[in-house]
């Protein structure tokens, strides 16, 4: 039997530490829906999800009950649609989007993840067609993300791509202004891509996955920031074991609820995804984890050397946590997601060249980062160039999301409400990438030998 | 798996100011609805009254989702807390 110490424990990481299951994703693959009359094949596509899917949301909300934990989202993800699509004859993806808006609707999910492509050596005509009905689709729906690969450590990293990205980000910012370019934050620019994540907006069902799956994302900041608070003044090695146990308890409810799920979904278990996802809610923060360590604001010098400890004690913890652990696992730092982040950006502590170099230790990468509206698309596409640079020659996964919010400025904020929250506009760097970017051509894939 | 899925236990937790009458609303509805009470315990925790209790679902006449609305309606007549949950919950996070 418990303890009661142990059953307070793990009430008062729910009511008091935002202890909570950030996501059920269901991935399902769509490679049977493929057809040359592509009515017919969104009809399979549609007939397919809500199949599916149909029990996912009543399964979720009974776990919760039963369990006592919240489950914030109840997810989907499809095949990258740049796959089911190529087949079909039409000059535009934008039916298939709406399709799988329609379906996410009608099984009563927030978003669907997999408008999707893969093109980090090159782009067939499918993957070029998505491409450029990323704009419309995202202005067009509302629980539809997309994502696109650029780049792999073994590929290298497509500049082509790359660059194309930057005018896309710009135009689905214009396209969705009156709402401070909402778009952007439905949209992640990636390398080294994984094919189970669980998490919005990156999420889709890779090609080496089963025909359905269950995989799931917990969120815990909260948690960790309150057992970090009670080692104050403890060395390194006690606060690193004190993350892991943490990351551990945290972890388990994500396997049991996934595993539930699975079961009752009659459907394969996949993975839990490590990664700590903050919402806006006061305490439920990775930068005030950072700021608990001894930091006085997240972004000071000691940042990255606080980040690289927690992501690396949360991934030990959770590792013995759960039987199979995939997708991103690893601190997600956005910033108009996170309270704390928001308030380093205000007060200067935090700038976008030091969130660079903590994405280097942590997942995903520059993730919901508001920049001015007239930001030249080939600084976005630098941004994104460097971004990817770090997740190939490090064999990591990174990614860029960056809204260029439409006629404001640096100190002005774009607003999107729940769970995206809010961000501040922040500066980026002046001088021009116009010449690089412009080159064309892929970047080769880094040498993996005589690594200094 | 299955097994644990199937499990009957649940930890009932009452959190509040103490009163009279707290236990013997509680322990009535588990009686009414034959649950049988494995253990129970209480404490003065920060001047909250604080009461776990281990049910035992097995033969019970309603099913948790249920007891959780009865929990809950009898709780807010007395101004207190009342949840029950599936005993993984705290298996998975305290038990290897």
């Amino acid at each position: 039997m418990f303890t009661m110490q142990e059953i307070m424990e793990t009430i008062k990481m729910v009511q008091e530490e935002h202890l909570d299951i950030r996501t059920i994703t269901m991935g399902i693959s769509l490679r049977d829906c493929v057809d040359e009359n592509h009515k017919r094949s969104c009809q399979k596509i549609y007939d397919k999800i809500t199949r599916l899917a149909r029990n996912l949301v009543p399964v979720g909300e009974a776990l919760a009950s039963e369990y006592g934990i919240p489950i914030i989202n109840k997810r989907i993800s499809v095949t990258p649609i740049a796959l089911i699509a190529e087949a079909a004859n039409v000059e535009s993806y934008i039916d298939f989007a709406k399709t799988l808006d329609r379906a996410a609707a009608e099984v009563g999910v927030n978003f669907i993840g997999g408008f999707s492509a893969l093109v980090h050596k090159g782009m067939t005509k499918g993957d070029q067609l998505l491409l450029q009905s990323i704009p419309h689709a995202l202005a067009t729906t509302e629980r539809v993300c997309a994502s696109v690969n650029v780049a792999t450590t073994k590929a290298g990293i497509n500049m082509d791509a790359v660059y194309q990205m930057g005018r896309i980000i710009k135009e689905t910012a214009v396209l969705t202004a009156d709402r401070d370019g909402l778009g952007c934050a439905k949209l992640v620019v990636f390398a080294n891509v994984p094919e189970d994540n669980p998490f919005m907006a990156g999420a889709f069902h890779g090609i080496g996955e089963p025909e359905c799956v269950i995989n799931t994302g917990v969120s815990g900041p909260g948690v960790v920031k309150s057992a970090v608070e009670k080692v104050k003044d403890a060395d390194f090695g006690t606060l690193a074991e004190t993350i892991k146990k943490t990351a551990f308890k945290i972890t388990r409810m994500g396997e049991l609820v996934g595993r539930a799920a699975a079961e009752r979904l009659g459907v394969p278990f996949g993975i839990v995804d490590l990664s700590l996802a903050p919402t806006p809610a006061i305490g439920d923060s990775v930068a005030e984890i950072l700021e608990a360590m001894g930091l006085e604001r997240c972004g000071t010098h000691g940042t990255t050397a606080a980040l690289a400890l927690l992501n690396d004690a949360v991934k030990k913890g959770g590792a013995m946590a759960s039987s199979y652990v995939g997708g991103l696992s690893g601190a997600f730092i956005p910033v108009s997601e996170d309270a704390g982040m928001i308030r380093a950006v205000d007060e200067g502590a935090l700038t976008l060249d030091k969130l660079e170099a903590m994405t280097c230790v942590c997942s995903v990468g520059l993730d919901m980062i508001a920049v001015p509206g007239d930001t030249p698309v080939e600084t976005i596409a630098a941004i994104i160039a460097d971004e990817a640079a770090l997740g190939v020659v490090n064999n990591k996964t990174t990614a860029v999301r960056i809204i260029p919010a439409p006629g404001k400025n640096v100190g002005e904020y774009v607003e999107f409400g729940g769970l995206l929250g809010r961000a501040p506009v922040m500066s980026v760097n002046s001088f021009s990438a116009v010449d690089f970017v412009r080159r064309g051509g892929r970047i080769p894939a880094p040498i993996q030998s005589l690594r200094n | 798996m299955k097994r644990e899925i199937q499990g009957k236990r649940v930890i009932i937790s009452v959190l509040g100011k103490d009163r009279v009458g707290i236990i013997a609303a509680v322990a009535n509805i588990l009686s009414e609805n034959n649950i049988n009470i494995l253990d129970i315990s209480q404490t003065i925790m920060q001047d909250l009254f604080t009461m776990i209790l281990i049910a035992d679902l097995e033969k019970s006449k309603i099913d948790l989702a249920t007891l959780k609305a009865k929990l809950k309606e009898v709780g807010e007549s007395l101004g207190i807390k009342i949840d029950a949950q599936h005993e993984d919950a705290f298996r998975y996070m305290h038990r290897i």
